[in-house]
């Protein structure tokens, strides 16, 4: 993992220094809301519906046990015992009050973290694949580029006043697991034609009111010339983009009202005009981030390993988690393990203090002290010995922690909604709770497969709906909840936005209307043929005409 | 004009609170006043504003409200939350034993 140097660590203590002070003159009475609210939101504190809520940032979704114990010394301490994890791989706290807030960023600092960026019209916390460095096939690992762009926006001159919200995503392997195509700026680590590695970039992402898939800018960006790069596709975002309209001032409606052929020509217009004063990168620059990246201490094993081929013929239930939550790793002997925070009927994405205290505990005794935070709300474990995952599985097990869904239809991701955002129109977690007791049944969602039910409380699209396979969207509708469906939509390589199903539907009918999509994909599809292919080749109306039969 | 009481956010703990007839602000909606006069609305409109000027509270405004059975009940489901808490943890917020 990364640590940081003197100048890390000097930049965050400061910070926590002057949030203490502006915290200290706003409950003096000396600083008014205007004045207050942008100081606190470039501290990731916002106010929600019932409270201040504190957005902490996990750079690219990676943690240490320490953190993570930090974390969930956070929620006791402070907050009601428990965090969410979010679609941004970071972290809230829903009950935060803003005498506490300067102790917090302290706490935070100690353990080098901070709320930076977290909120605010600048380059927010910048995402990466969930299993960086550990996914078999991999060109290289993206946490290197994601720590270095990290370290580069941070406090950017130029881009802390961006027209509106930034998200930049890094993945170094198909498939996609960072929504890259959803994101403003979007990296894809390549190799060129000569064996070179670089970057393919794009730009125009973005989900929310107008949802867009990012279209590629340049094919290949070599290493060294990535920040330079970014610098003018930035650059010309913050010059050209709209800041009359916050609903028109994303990137994506840029390069959209351009047009990429334009939009491409204005960037490389800039870059040969800045490329040599842009930042630069040295490979020897490159390498110093890399050995903080470096694989930890794997042993040699021996495979197949037995005890753990004997754990999952004896074990149904662990067998059935090993299916489901354990991904392969790149080192004989190894695994990646996920942790399900989607327990049906559970809150998506919510964490006791307890449980982070004991996923601290697991990390420090099965996977080299890390956890890793993945955009569909779940945790990773990312180096286990295959010998130790039955010991892994049990203790996770006790602790409510192995729900065997990962990628299933009980895995769905829901924004926080009503339930806590004051932006939200309707709920999203009773939706997916209901869901999620409508398809309890585990050898059932076995059955139908992959399936991705993305819940957003409105069209800010928090719960990515709009990339759902099944996609659901609260509205408001003369004061009552109603909540729209879409099919079809993606956040892979293969992204697609998905489409409307038809007219809405009030919560208590979500269920069976969900219920007869999944029946209709089960009577159509193919041996093997995922609910998504199966979509794909037959289209929309065969499940409109079945959801909106009469009776 | 329909009945409205006036609610804010309290400065140091983000709570949720409602401002009562003597111009306090309670945690409670119970000791919310409940106005049905523009006279009304408009007076406790100008306390809630003053608090706010004095940095007391923020984001005030006015929910729409019905009295059913003598309790206050906001006719919007966002601020029945608000008035109670998350519907998905009836451990937190108002309406849980620790309020």
């Amino acid at each position: 993992m990364y640590r940081y140097d003197a100048i890390d660590q000097r930049l965050v203590d400061e910070r926590a220094a002057q949030f203490r002070e502006q915290v200290r003159r706003r409950m003096a009475g000396e600083l008014s809301d205007l004045e207050f609210k942008p100081l606190r939101l470039m501290n990731g504190l916002y106010l929600q519906l019932h409270a201040y809520m504190l957005r902490i940032a996990v750079p690219y979704g990676t943690l240490s046990s320490a953190q993570m114990r930090v974390l969930a010394t956070i929620g006791r301490k402070y907050d009601k015992d428990y965090g969410h994890f979010t679609t941004r791989q970071n972290i809230q706290f829903n009950w935060i009050k803003l005498e506490d807030a300067p102790d917090i960023l302290d706490d935070l600092a100690a353990v080098e973290m901070h709320a930076i960026q977290t909120s605010g019209n600048c380059i927010r916390n910048v995402t990466a694949d969930q299993y960086a460095g550990v996914a078999a096939g991999e060109i290289e690992d993206p946490r290197i580029y994601a720590e270095i762009i990290r370290q580069w926006s941070t406090l950017h001159p130029e881009f802390s006043f961006l027209p509106r919200k930034f998200k930049i995503a890094v993945t170094g392997v198909f498939p996609d697991r960072a929504a890259v195509k959803t994101h403003d700026i979007g990296l894809f680590i390549r190799r060129n034609g000569k064996g070179e590695v670089g970057f393919e970039v794009l730009a125009g992402g973005g989900q929310g009111r107008t949802p867009m898939m990012a279209q590629t800018v340049r094919d290949f960006v070599p290493k060294a010339e990535l920040l330079a790069y970014l610098e003018s596709v930035m650059r010309i975002y913050n010059l050209m983009g709209r800041r009359d309209n916050i609903y028109k001032a994303r990137i994506k409606i840029l390069v959209h009202s351009l047009g990429i052929d334009k939009f491409r020509a204005l960037v490389e217009e800039d870059y040969a005009a800045t490329r040599d004063s842009g930042s630069p990168l040295p490979a020897a620059e490159i390498a110093r981030i890399a050995a903080y990246f470096a694989p930890p201490a794997y042993e040699r094993i021996e495979t197949p390993v037995r005890a753990f081929e004997a754990a999952r013929f004896e074990d149904r239930d662990f067998a059935r988690w090993v299916t489901h939550n354990v991904v392969a790793h790149k080192q004989p002997g190894y695994a990646i393990a996920v942790i399900s925070l989607k327990p049906e009927g559970g809150v998506p994405g919510d964490a006791t203090s307890d449980q982070m205290d004991r996923i601290a505990d697991f990390a420090d005794r099965y996977s080299f002290g890390e956890v890793r935070v993945t955009h569909e709300q779940n945790l990773v474990m990312p180096n286990v010995k295959q010998a130790d995952l039955h010991a892994l599985w049990r203790e996770l097990a006790a602790h409510g922690l192995a729900t065997p869904n990962l990628g299933l239809i009980t895995d769905i991701i829901a924004c926080p909604g009503l339930d806590y955002c004051a932006l939200a129109n309707a709920r999203s977690i009773p939706i997916a709770q209901r869901i999620q007791e409508r398809f309890m049944d585990r050898d059932r969602q076995a059955l139908i497969g992959e399936l991705k039910i993305k819940i957003s409380g409105c069209i800010n699209a928090c719960g990515h709906h709009h990339v759902g396979h099944i996609g659901i969207l609260g509205v408001d509708k003369q004061g009552e909840e109603f909540y729209q469906i879409t099919l079809g939509g993606s956040a892979d390589e293969n992204a697609s936005v998905g489409k409307i199903l038809g007219k809405g539907f009030p919560a208590e009918a979500v269920p069976d209307a969900i219920e007869k999509l999944v029946d209709t994909y089960l009577d159509l599809r193919a041996d093997g043929e995922p609910f998504l292919d199966t979509y794909r080749r037959v289209g929309i109306e065969p499940f409109k005409e079945k959801v909106y039969a009469a009776g | 004009m329909s009945t409205k009481i006036f609610n804010a956010n309290d400065i140091n703990n983000g709570r949720v609170v409602y401002l009562a007839a003597d111009g306090s602000w309670s945690e409670r909606i119970a000791d919310a006043a409940v106005v049905q006069s523009a006279e009304d609305e408009a007076r406790l409109q100008a306390v809630a504003d003053a608090a706010f000027e004095a940095r007391r509270v923020v984001d005030v405004y006015a929910v729409d409200v019905a009295i059913e059975d003598g309790r206050i009940r906001p006719l919007v489901y966002r601020e029945r939350i608000r008035a109670e808490g998350p519907s998905v943890r009836l451990d937190l917020g108002k309406q849980s034993a620790n309020g």
